[in-house]
């Protein structure tokens, strides 16, 4: 049924759907919307048998759904940005366990300095914790995503996490096409979990391991992964025969088959890139863009393949790792080893800077004479790091950096350092 | 489909609305009202607000984007078709017209004339059905009993731009507001509609 709404609660009536059997929460902006909406849902008596539970921080939140899918219940939660890095060790914890617990992930920067808008350096934090990890474009994708997450999850027993851009998705008004409650049943069955504590069949979860078994109960970890590189496919063809739609897979190449150069994204920044690509070839220039949709397992047969005739890759990533530079284009280059493609990275969009259609065309421009710095900041005001740089060089007690950035740019008030 | 606009900065279709508020008078409720009106019509349409901290009384912009095809684009609205402005002591903000086409619309909550509001050499460079002042808050008062003016500014927005239809405004106001509340909102949204039509 098609409906114009926002996202966090398209999100919210896709879980429902799912029929999840405990969804622990702690509200987290901009995550917020979509736990909220589920408490009503729970309430109004639309998800059936199911646990609301309130806790008292996001590290019991995700304790709790360890607990509740260790007990057989298909569980679930939601986070953003601090609240997904102060459950680290239960997000570990979940993907060590093997439990097919679903989490939504509204994508937002991490502080210091603090800030609640969109990156994505929350999941690009957690991208090794062992969880599967689907990035969402579109509204439509998000709910499609998690649909197909919560039978991925199950089928191979690991932790999924639907990562969706926080504001730019969660608080966008667009149109979705909601599934139907028999569309949801039929693609996705009742979780039969391959591990329960039952009283009635007593074992225990969570044994210590010692050296002569870590790595192997840890491959075995990965070999879901690689499992999943099959399965998600598979899930998606399924999913259109089902829906009538193509969603989810592991990646998505749009105008690519041809291009000589190949945007890679993630997320609601490929709607952008889409636009972008289309305005160049209008004006002659041979690019495409692919779409990234599982970041982990990273696909990397599939993404070699639609890269492997392009004369030049460029990564466009909403997070970066201090003294390096991006993170997805570690992961690209790897697909890509053994050739002599060049890949650029270009590092835009933290803290919720928009990004524009005008500031990729100059950048993908640059990149396609090969004129591009490498990584390029997009946008990023020189004028302000320079002063700033110049004012720590002048004297020892500079001042915090935020507060001296802030002041230079008039946004506060008060006197210089 | 109707009244598109002869003039396009951002693409073929696309029709882009800025609006622009205080915190508390419903601005980010009119883009998404305004979407669901589109989206009753058969368009595409994606509302969003400039996200930040929600403070009561702090400047709120949101966006709205009209098109007949999936909007893909996930920028804010920098070159807006329509600008509507919910509060006139935005007037003098930096930045409150940029982007704005002297081809687009205006839209401002007052009761002043333009020259009252220093906006008189400006507003001369559009063309005349092109911008409008709306008693918004006046009217809300009126009918709803408070002063949030974003139904009736949907109302005139309707009436001058063409971009949807009045009707579809008032479902989507009651779909947002059920009962009473929803009632009222759509009479205020229709008096600015004939209000601006008359004239």
């Amino acid at each position: 049924m098609l409906k114009q709404m926002e996202g966090s609660h398209a999100v919210a009536e896709a879980i429902a759907l799912c029929r999840p059997e405990v969804i622990c929460a702690y509200p987290i902006t901009p995550q917020t919307h979509i736990v909220e909406r589920l408490s009503e849902l729970v309430q109004e008596g639309e998800i059936g048998n199911c646990q609301y539970i309130n806790v008292e921080s996001e590290f019991a939140a995700l304790s709790v759904a360890i607990g509740a899918s260790a007990a057989g219940a298909r569980a679930y939660t939601a986070t953003s940005s601090q609240g997904l890095l102060f459950m680290t060790e239960a997000v570990y914890n979940a993907a060590g366990l093997g439990l097919p617990i679903v989490m939504t992930i509204g994508n937002r920067a991490i502080g210091a300095p603090i800030n609640i808008w969109n990156d994505h350096s929350d999941s690009m934090a957690m991208r090794d914790a062992g969880w599967i990890q689907l990035y969402a474009e579109t509204n439509q994708d998000a709910i499609d995503l998690h649909i197909q997450a919560f039978r991925l999850a199950e089928q191979l027993s690991v932790p999924v996490m639907v990562c969706e851009d926080g504001f730019i998705l969660t608080h966008a008004y667009e149109r979705v096409d909601m599934p139907d409650r028999n569309q949801v049943q039929a693609y996705l069955p009742p979780f039969e979990p391959v591990q329960i504590l039952d009283p009635e069949d007593p074992v225990t979860i969570g044994a210590m391991v010692g050296p002569e078994a870590f790595a192997e109960v840890r491959y075995l970890s990965h070999h879901k992964h690689l499992q999943a590189v099959e399965v998600i496919p598979e899930l998606a063809a399924e999913f259109a025969k089902i829906f009538g739609r193509d969603s989810g897979g592991l990646i998505q190449p749009y105008r690519s088959e041809d291009a000589e150069t190949v945007v890679v994204a993630l997320g609601s920044v490929v709607g952008t890139i889409r636009d972008v690509v289309d305005e160049l070839r209008e004006d002659g220039v041979s690019i495409g863009a692919v779409k990234v949709i599982s970041f982990r397992p990273f696909p990397m047969l599939a993404l070699r393949g639609a890269l492997a005739n392009a004369k030049r890759v460029i990564v466009v990533e909403k997070a970066f790792a201090d003294g390096l530079g991006g993170i997805a284009v570690g992961s690209v280059r790897m697909a890509l080893r053994g050739l002599t493609t060049p890949i650029y990275t270009i590092i835009a969009g933290l803290g919720g800077r928009p990004i524009t259609k005008a500031a990729l065309l100059d950048a993908f421009g640059a990149a396609v004479r090969d004129e591009i710095d490498d990584p390029l900041f997009l946008d990023l005001n020189w004028n302000v790091i320079d002063t700033e740089l110049a004012r720590a060089k002048e004297k020892r007690r500079s001042g915090p950096i935020a507060e001296n950035v802030l002041r230079d740019l008039g946004l506060v008030g008060g006197k210089p350092v | 489909m109707i009244g598109r606009p002869a003039h396009s900065r951002s693409g073929a279709d696309i029709f882009q609305v800025r609006i622009h508020g205080r915190g508390g008078q419903g601005v980010v409720t009119a883009a998404e009202i305004l979407s669901v009106a589109a989206f009753l019509e058969g368009d595409h349409a994606q509302a969003f607000p400039s996200f930040g901290s929600e403070r009561m009384g702090a400047p709120v912009i949101a966006f709205c984007r009209l098109d007949d095809k999936e909007i893909r684009l996930r920028e804010p609205v920098m070159s807006p078709d329509a600008l509507i402005v919910q509060d006139p002591t935005l007037l003098h903000q930096v930045d409150l017209f940029s982007g704005l086409d002297t081809r687009g619309y205006l839209l401002i909550n007052t009761t002043r004339r333009y020259r009252d509001l220093g906006l008189g050499d400006y507003v001369t460079k559009f063309p005349p059905h092109h911008i409008c002042t709306v008693a918004a808050s006046e009217w809300a008062v009126e009918f709803i009993g408070k002063p949030l003016p974003n139904a009736a500014m949907l109302g005139a927005f309707a009436a001058i731009t063409r971009r949807v239809k009045l009707d579809s405004v008032q479902e989507a106001i009651r779909q947002k507001f059920p009962g009473e509340l929803g009632d009222k909102n759509a009479a205020a949204a229709g008096k600015a509609y004939n209000t601006i039509r008359t004239n």
